[in-house]
């Protein structure tokens, strides 16, 4: 029989919620054909833990420490976003070493993120040491966040003004251990993963995002810049006194991979990470003296108006819309995930390629279930 | 574990077996490879360089069907509650469970308005160790993990029967 007369049955392949490489409890229902993936469709949901209902129960101040369990990966970043929009409907000057104590947890943050999708994506493509090594410098971090604030992951640690407590020298020593070893490690991750060659056959060129569809299909952060697209929320749209900072926009170029491509998403994570280092050496040398928090009164109330802040969370785009009824509870909370958006073009550019290749395109989005099924 | 169940009786070459056999499982328990939330950042903290739980010959399996212990890491939601279930259910015996964090424990932070969560992952599988804290340290579920080996090393063959530790014998006769 001639082959083009064969029929060919699509084969429908479960993927997760339990599966080490989904990075938490993301479902993709795959059709296969043989080896290859002809349709993704995620399912989320898994985790659905009624974020922004909750925001409508609480009070603000008790709100913050969910916005913590939101995206675990970056917890400064969720409550300092909150703690804008709030403080943007009360109108509150936040005094000046305040706001660099907030872009110092922000970047500290930003680098155990990166750190950690660094150690998972080699996990995901298979190879075991980076996570290792990635964790060993993470854990310096976690150290750093548990003495200022007792926590190593969920920090609840900015509030509505400012923060819960200032930092010290003991504090500004730590970070500053971390940075004279960190860049000779980045070094050691760019040996071990980066440029090794059986690394960048896996990655250079698989699941390319054009810009065009960077732009169309909303994305934001690591994986807009990877497309080349020089857009950061810290340069423009500074908050926080962001805009004190000089700091190089790290975007994908064509060299090594395509731009677009899943290594030019993974190395512009460690770019980034050296660029949060150079912002923390400024921050900690320019550490204004003075107030850590403005006075707000426990039990405060925020007038009534509504107000959407975006800060640029290691992920992405992330912002905060609330609409207060004047009360001391929010009327309606709601949240723009940049993990949510970015899955979004995972079915537009996984058409096509092995089911192994998906694994290595979801490990470079860099997802965290906990932001996406909120 | 059905194999030699009930198939000797009480004597010393029983006590003997149990000491193999509860050895034998105590040291090697696999853990699934299996998060869900906050938590499993802590897992995998503890899996990793610092805390390394290698040593207590912890090795995660990715598949339920290789793995003795379910850690069950975060939030488990009505959605998930299902399929938690049925990973245990493919779970080979003997198997074990350790519910880690305030969520599983109880429903933690999620207890009062979370309409989704399940309050406590006891509702759906049976638990041997309770690990509470939101997310718990790495050295608590470490503790967790050699408290279910205690656990462990008190189980018998034999009958479903389990044989004081020292620790209480000693504690009771203090009293």
């Amino acid at each position: 029989m001639p082959s083009k007369e064969l029929e060919t049955q699509d084969m429908l392949l479960n993927m997760g919620p339990q599966h080490p490489s989904t990075h938490g409890v993301l479902r993709l229902v795959l059709r296969t054909d043989g080896e290859l993936v002809s349709d993704v469709t995620p399912v989320v949901g898994y985790l659905h833990r009624c974020a922004e209902k909750i925001g409508e129960n609480l009070r603000y101040e008790q709100y913050v420490p969910y916005t913590d369990r939101m995206d675990y990966l970056s917890s400064m970043s969720d409550n300092l976003a909150l703690c804008l929009a709030v403080e943007r409907l009360m109108k509150i000057e936040i005094p000046p070493r305040a706001q660099y104590i907030r872009v110092i947890m922000a970047e500290l943050n930003r680098i155990a993120s990166h750190l950690l999708a660094f150690g998972t994506f080699g996990l995901d493509v298979g190879a075991f040491t980076p996570f290792l090594y990635a964790w060993r410098e993470r854990e310096m971090i976690l150290n750093m966040f548990e003495y200022v604030c007792g926590a190593r992951l969920t920090y609840n640690y900015m509030k509505v003004g400012g923060v819960w407590k200032d930092v010290d020298k003991k504090f500004a020593e730590m970070v500053n251990n971390f940075l004279s070893i960190f860049d000779d490690k980045l070094k050691e991750y760019n040996d071990l993963l980066s440029y090794n060659q059986i690394f960048i056959t896996r990655t250079k060129g698989l699941g390319v995002i054009p810009r065009d569809m960077a732009l169309a299909w909303g994305l934001s952060g690591p994986i807009a810049r990877a497309s080349g697209i020089e857009w950061d929320l810290r340069r423009a749209e500074p908050y926080s006194s962001y805009d004190k900072f000089e700091f190089r926009i790290p975007v994908g170029r064509p060299g090594i991979g395509v731009v677009g491509d899943c290594w030019n998403r993974y190395f512009v994570r460690i770019e980034e990470m050296v660029e949060s280092g150079r912002i923390l050496r400024q921050a900690l040398d320019g550490l204004p003296s003075g107030k850590f928090s403005a006075d707000v009164k426990r039990g405060y109330k925020v007038p009534a108006g509504e107000a959407y802040t975006v800060i640029e969370n290691p992920r992405g785009e992330l912002g905060f819309y609330i609409i207060s009824d004047g009360s001391d509870t929010p009327l309606r909370v709601k949240i723009r995930a940049p993990s949510f958006v970015n899955l979004s073009v995972l079915p537009e550019i996984s058409r096509g390629v092995l089911i192994a290749d998906l694994i290595a395109i979801l490990g470079s989005i860099d997802i965290v279930l906990g932001e996406i099924d909120r | 574990m059905s194999l030699i169940e009930g198939k000797f009786g009480r004597n010393l070459l029983i006590t003997s077996v149990d000491q193999v056999v509860n050895w034998s499982r105590a040291s090697s328990l696999w853990p699934m490879l299996f998060g869900i939330a906050c938590c499993a950042i802590e897992m995998m903290a503890t899996a990793a360089s610092r805390y390394d739980w290698d040593r207590l010959g912890l090795i995660p399996r990715a598949t339920p069907r290789q793995s003795d212990l379910m850690i069950v890491a975060g939030t488990v939601n009505a959605k998930m509650a299902q399929v938690v279930r049925k990973l245990y259910d493919q779970m080979p015996e003997p198997r074990y469970v350790i519910a880690m964090g305030a969520c599983t424990v109880g429903g933690g932070p999620y207890f009062k308005w979370g309409y989704s969560v399940v309050k406590g992952v006891d509702k759906v599988v049976p638990v041997d160790v309770y690990v509470p804290g939101c997310p718990p340290r790495p050295e608590a579920l470490l503790d967790g993990i050699v408290k279910l080996q205690e656990k462990i090393r008190r189980q018998t063959i034999s009958k479903d029967f389990e044989v004081p530790s020292p620790d209480t014998v000693q504690t009771a006769a203090l009293y």
